[in-house]
């Protein structure tokens, strides 16, 4: 079953542009990327699932319920950690989780010790007064704490330590395992690679590829480096080689191809080195925004 | 329920503020009243030499400020402006607060729809300013007890003085709050809510003196004039209905607005 169908979904504020004609599905079960630049219609993709903001056009849907019909219906189900910390004046930590708690039909008492335990947070102290990192610590627990079966996060590891990143992720995961669908917003393409099944790249508020992150990266291309005491780099200038860039005591390039091809025009030569790696979605993804 | 409580308990501190500020600013203006009054002759001749259109301003022309009411009139306008504040306060940042602190992506996220989020959130407004409007009616008796020298005043009169607080404290909150929604962002409330409850008050005031009666009809410190309502014992009825009408208007205004809004994140 989908858990999200959005359909030519699209957003203007006034004459600016949000999205447009955003069209995916996010299957049961799965951890998805949504990832892209600053600016390229990330977050407003997920408030429209809130109903934050309305469309201007095209319509998405959530567990198979529009999300603006349903809307209360379905976020008794939908976690949601927002990029902005937030915080209601000289409310404690506990206060704060505790409210949040009180809008969910269950009992979350005990689910919102164990994640305050588990992110080391102090549920004491003043919202006011805590770092923004500590802040998005409640975030996270405030977006978890009901176990709820989709969870939205924009950009959720902003501002925390690369430790908290690494409890976050496990947590994720964890969450993931129980059967939540997660939907991840990010620009930092390490951590989609490390956590997600599928990715969505979006850029200028328009989808430009939605692709399993294994073929993404396999069936695209290869990072080649060949070290040799005399090599002209011009020899490499064929079909399906990119980025070629002499370096000291050699040429790097990528290359998407028939592989025979490029190992015999390695191989002809006498070489010191090579190097044939798969590229990390951010070199591919450079690669798609060029 | 618990949106209600959360956003009671957050205004309680304001509610108990402006309710010492009001309490103490009538106590301190009632306890002039004996001084006032012994000296009555005297106060009243120098009230004539008084141009008549600054008179006029202050809605002060033909009022015996001899008489325990006519001097509490003048107390409670000043008791008026203060309530005009505090109600269009709380109407220009009841929704506005949540997306000037971000916390809209936290409420909003949550399973319930917008209607019930304003109503709990009027409500809490609503109680709180009753509260305040419970400690001026308090105060008002006891302050009257206390200084009023054994004169008589009519407790009808003063009732429905104080009765009209109601009504003049929703019609700035309501106004507040629909001008927050028409706006694109309130980004502080003070400005707004001076300028509602001071704009409404001078254009009365300015009303009065140049005695242009179109200007008086959408301030309701003319619908609710303290100096009208003592002088015949009775609302201005048609006026008061202004009031109700307005209230009406805008509550509606602000349903249909909040939930069809788009909540922007703060640049």
């Amino acid at each position: 079953m989908s858990i999200i169908e959005i359909n030519k979904l699209t957003k203007y504020y006034g004459k600016s542009r949000g999205i447009v004609d955003v069209s995916f599905n996010v299957e049961e079960g799965e951890i998805f990327g949504f990832i892209g630049p600053n600016g390229a219609g990330k977050s407003t993709t997920i408030r429209l699932f809130l109903s934050l903001i309305y469309p201007s056009s095209g319509s998405a849907k959530i567990f198979g319920k529009d999300c603006i019909q349903y809307g209360p219906e379905i976020r008794q189900d939908i976690g949601y950690l927002p990029s902005e910390v937030f915080y209601y004046e000289g409310m404690k930590v506990l206060d704060l989780l505790e409210y949040s708690a009180s809008f969910y039909n269950k009992d979350c008492t005990k689910r919102l010790h164990e994640l305050a335990d588990i992110m080391e947070l102090d549920l004491k102290r003043k919202i006011d007064d805590l770092s923004y990192g500590n802040k998005k610590k409640v975030g996270i627990v405030q977006g978890l704490l009901h176990q709820p079966k989709l969870l939205l996060l924009d950009e959720p590891t902003s501002g925390l330590d690369p430790l908290m990143q690494q409890k976050f992720f496990n947590l994720a995961r964890e969450e993931n395992k129980r059967g939540a669908t997660i939907f991840f917003s990010s620009h930092i393409l390490g951590e989609v690679q490390k956590m997600c099944s599928r990715v969505a790249i979006i850029k200028e508020g328009s989808i430009i590829n939605i692709q399993d992150i294994k073929t993404l990266q396999k069936d695209n291309y290869k990072k080649i480096r060949v070290q040799a005491d005399e090599l002209d780099e011009k020899r490499f200038e064929v079909d399906g080689v990119s980025k070629l860039v002499k370096e000291d005591g050699g040429v790097s390039f990528f290359f998407k191809g028939d592989i025979n091809a490029i190992m015999r025009l390695i191989g002809e030569k006498e070489i010191t080195d090579v190097t044939i790696e798969e590229p990390t979605l951010e070199e591919i993804f450079i690669h798609y925004y060029e | 329920m618990n949106i209600y409580q959360h956003e009671f308990k957050m205004n309680l501190k304001s509610v108990v503020i402006w309710s010492v500020s009001i309490t103490i600013l009538l106590l301190a203006f009632m306890s002039l009243y004996s001084s006032f009054a012994a000296d009555a002759e005297l106060l009243n001749q120098m009230m004539d030499k008084f141009p008549k259109e600054l008179l006029m301003a202050f809605g002060m022309t033909d009022m015996d400020m001899s008489t325990v009411l006519g001097f509490y009139a003048i107390v409670f306008l000043l008791c008026q402006i203060c309530l005009a504040i505090q109600a269009a306060n709380y109407g220009f940042s009841l929704v506005s607060i949540e997306e000037r602190e971000l916390t809209a992506d936290f409420l909003l996220a949550k399973p319930v729809g917008r209607p019930m989020i304003l109503t709990n959130k009027l409500l809490s407004a609503i109680s709180g300013l009753t509260i305040t409007n419970i400690v001026v009616w308090i105060i008002t008796f006891f302050g009257i007890g206390i200084f009023r020298n054994g004169r008589e005043y009519d407790t009808r009169t003063l009732v429905l003085l104080l009765l009209s607080i109601v009504l003049f404290q929703l019609f700035f909150l309501s106004v507040g709050m629909v001008i927050s929604l028409l706006v694109k962002r309130v980004r502080s409330v003070t400005p707004y809510s001076m300028a509602l409850a001071f704009g409404m008050y001078v254009l009365n005031a300015f009303g009065n003196m140049i005695g242009e009666e179109s200007l008086e009809i959408i301030s309701p410190f003319k619908h609710f004039e303290p100096t009208y309502i003592v002088k015949h014992a009775a609302y201005n009825l048609p006026l008061v209905l202004i009031s109700l009408s307005v209230i009406i208007v805008s509550v509606a205004a602000s349903y249909v607005l909040y939930s069809k809004r788009n909540i922007l994140t703060p640049v």
